[in-house]
């Protein structure tokens, strides 16, 4: 037998590990995957890991991702937007699986940066047609009935750089402006029986405690059916980047609704036409007019592997993943195409599939070194069929920035590459 | 919700007694039902509703003209959004792009495309400018309203916007708004996908790799 590790028996773990991350950190820069295998770790060999004690519980108070996970980050796109502050980062779908997107991982979409509220000083204020205008504390919002339920939050512009053509050559760019987590919270039609509202009360502005006092209209209906105040997200308080102490939650509408560091609510009786619903999160149509209040997010799938950023690296079977929501309701089925649209089959769908959720589909297929193109189409439980870009673009023009929610096509190369390609 | 809409017509007497206080609908509850939260002071409503609605409801007292504005507009704006609101690198410009809506390359600006002064105030109040929130007077926010109204050709100079008349302005792309929402819309007249030797476009028109601005850490 062969012992490997006997020069190194004095060293400390600490050392052994300190080498292990230079090395980590130098494989990953030049590819996603955890390096060279070292035989030295391979059967019949111990591993270097298995001689000696590893970290103790004290040693990471709050849990990171491995080390060998480092690439996996929100990345963004510099030259799309002014500054850092009023920006957008996009989610690596491509590395995620099944339904939960982790706090670290949501994409972030600010107006105004990441404001730092305190929870003992955060207020909610309620005010206009209601009763009683009342302010409530984060104590009082964590004392009323509570309500958990999985909802995927997309940015509206999730897509919009692809209309007149393949622009990003990536699954998190062109695809990552959306997240799916479970969120804790107050449902808003309780806050709405607390402060009694009046029934002239048809409208409720949204009003955020961020520098951009972030503003959006919502009709009384969407506010009771399935509103929430959220202050928690996968069990945990909301991170500062996704609106904490509390948030808005508007389920299956768009991401810019779900106004985050939220400071006020006001009942009135006509929408409020913020900046953000009227300059912005319209739809330019190509006769020069523009879509208003167009607030659903329509049903949307894409295959995250394989995608530009994961090549297929042998020849073979392969595992197709990919996800698809609808804000109409819950996904009926997901159908993928390996010839570009031509013929499809019904990939398997996991559960659980929720309503306004993101859900989880797999399909084997066998790829031997053909070029092939690569698409998804879901379909929710309304009957809605995800469109082609061709479909939407002779509705709609290529100038609307918003809703894009067209089918994709990943071409995969002769060499296993995976390129964002549109097809015409 | 709808689980006390169902138990309001329940016609079990003995909690029959209880469900009145909840009155015609729970929404509209006469009760407090959890007694959470306390009763906003008029002032405190005052120093945290800012909105200023269309119609002009939420409009501060103040005023101010373009004349007085470009001062302001100079020293608190043009930084980002250009001497004459044409825009600095991407920074949003703010004026011009009249009759581009429908052309290859739209220009959004107030001007072109915002259909409410209303908004201009509001936003430029409670946002403006970047980083120095909520720290304009009243009256240099209609002054500076006043010179953007007036640099997109919607008011004089002289013109003295207001508290009374900022919801009165007439936007030249006020029309230019489609309500409501006609989605649905790019769906199969059929309602079914086809799923077998479908007629759809199969040439490449176009690779993301090679328009190439994709940012290097991807690839």
């Amino acid at each position: 037998m062969t012992k490997k590790h006997d020069q190194s028996l004095s060293l400390s773990r600490r050392s052994l590990l300190g080498g292990a991350t230079a090395l980590g950190a130098a494989s990953v820069l030049n590819s996603a995957s955890a390096g060279e295998v070292n035989p030295d770790n391979l059967p019949p060999n111990v591993p270097e890991w298995t001689p000696y004690l590893g970290e103790g519980v004290d040693a990471n108070p709050y849990g990171l991702p491995s080390e060998f996970e480092s690439h996996v980050v929100r990345r963004n796109v510099e030259w799309l937007t002014a500054s850092a502050e009023s920006s957008v980062n996009f989610t690596p779908l491509h590395e995620l699986d099944g339904i939960v997107t982790p706090n670290g991982l949501c994409f972030e979409r600010h107006h105004g940066g990441v404001p730092e509220v305190n929870p003992t000083d955060f207020r909610l204020m309620i005010n206009g047609l209601v009763d009683r205008q009342l302010i409530f504390t984060l104590d009082d919002l964590r004392r009323f009935p509570q309500t958990n339920r999985f909802y995927f939050l997309e940015c509206a512009a999730n897509g919009g750089m692809e209309w007149r053509g393949a622009q990003l050559n990536g699954c998190q760019y062109t695809f990552g402006m959306v997240h799916n987590v479970q969120y804790t919270g107050v449902r808003l039609s309780d806050i709405c029986r607390e402060v009694g509202v009046k029934p002239l009360a048809k409208w409720v502005l949204a009003e955020g405690g961020d520098s951009a006092g972030m503003t959006r209209s919502i009709p009384i209906e969407k506010i009771l059916d399935d509103c929430m105040v959220a202050y928690a997200m996968n069990g945990e308080a909301l991170r500062p980047e996704q609106g904490y102490p509390a948030r808005l939650v508007v389920p299956g509408w768009e991401g810019n609704m779900w106004v985050k560091w939220l400071r006020r609510l006001e009942f009135g009786d006509m929408p409020y036409m913020a900046r953000e619903e009227t300059s912005k999160y319209t739809d330019l149509m190509k006769d020069g007019n523009a879509r208003m209040f167009t607030w659903v997010m329509d049903a949307k799938s894409v295959v995250t592997s394989p995608c530009p950023e994961k090549a297929i690296n042998n020849r073979g079977v392969q595992l197709l993943k990919g996800i698809a929501w609808s804000g109409r309701g819950k996904i009926k089925r997901v159908d993928v195409s390996l010839d570009a649209g031509r013929n499809w089959q019904t990939a398997e769908l996991h559960g659980p599939v929720l309503e306004k959720s993101l859900a989880r589909f797999t399909m084997p297929f066998e790829w031997n070194g053909e070029e092939m193109f690569i698409q998804s189409r879901a379909i929710d439980e309304t009957g809605y069929i995800q469109p082609t870009i061709q479909a939407l673009q002779a509705e709609r023009g290529v100038n609307s920035i918003y809703h894009n929610n067209a089918i994709a096509t990943w071409m995969v190369n002769k060499d296993g590459s995976v390129d964002n390609v549109r097809l015409g | 919700m709808s689980g006390l809409v169902k138990q309001k017509n329940a016609s079990i007497p003995i909690v029959g007694f209880m469900l009145a206080q909840l009155s015609s609908s729970p929404v509209f509850a006469e009760q407090r039902p959890f007694n959470l939260g306390s009763v906003a002071t008029s002032e405190q409503v005052a120093g945290w509703d800012i909105d200023v609605r269309p119609d002009g409801l939420g409009a501060p007292i103040g005023a101010g003209n373009a004349i007085d504005g470009e001062e302001v507009y100079n020293d608190r704006c043009a930084s980002c959004h250009g001497d004459f609101g044409e825009a600095v690198d991407n920074w949003p410009a703010l004026v011009g792009g009249e009759g581009t809506l429908s052309s290859h390359d739209p220009v959004k600006t107030t001007g072109s495309y915002w259909p409410y002064a209303s908004t201009m105030y509001d936003y430029i109040y409670r946002a403006m400018p970047f980083g120095e929130a909520q720290s304009l007077t009243h009256n240099e926010t209609y002054q500076i309203v006043a010179y953007l109204l007036n640099m997109n050709d919607i008011i004089d100079d002289d013109y003295e916007l207001n508290h009374k008349n900022i919801g009165k302005i007439e936007m030249p792309n006020s029309a230019g708004f489609l309500m409501p929402d006609p989605r649905p819309d790019a769906q199969p007249i059929s309602g079914n996908p086809c799923m077998n030797d479908c007629n759809v476009p199969t040439q490449i028109i176009g690779k993301a790799r090679d328009i190439d601005v994709t940012p290097e850490s991807e690839s």
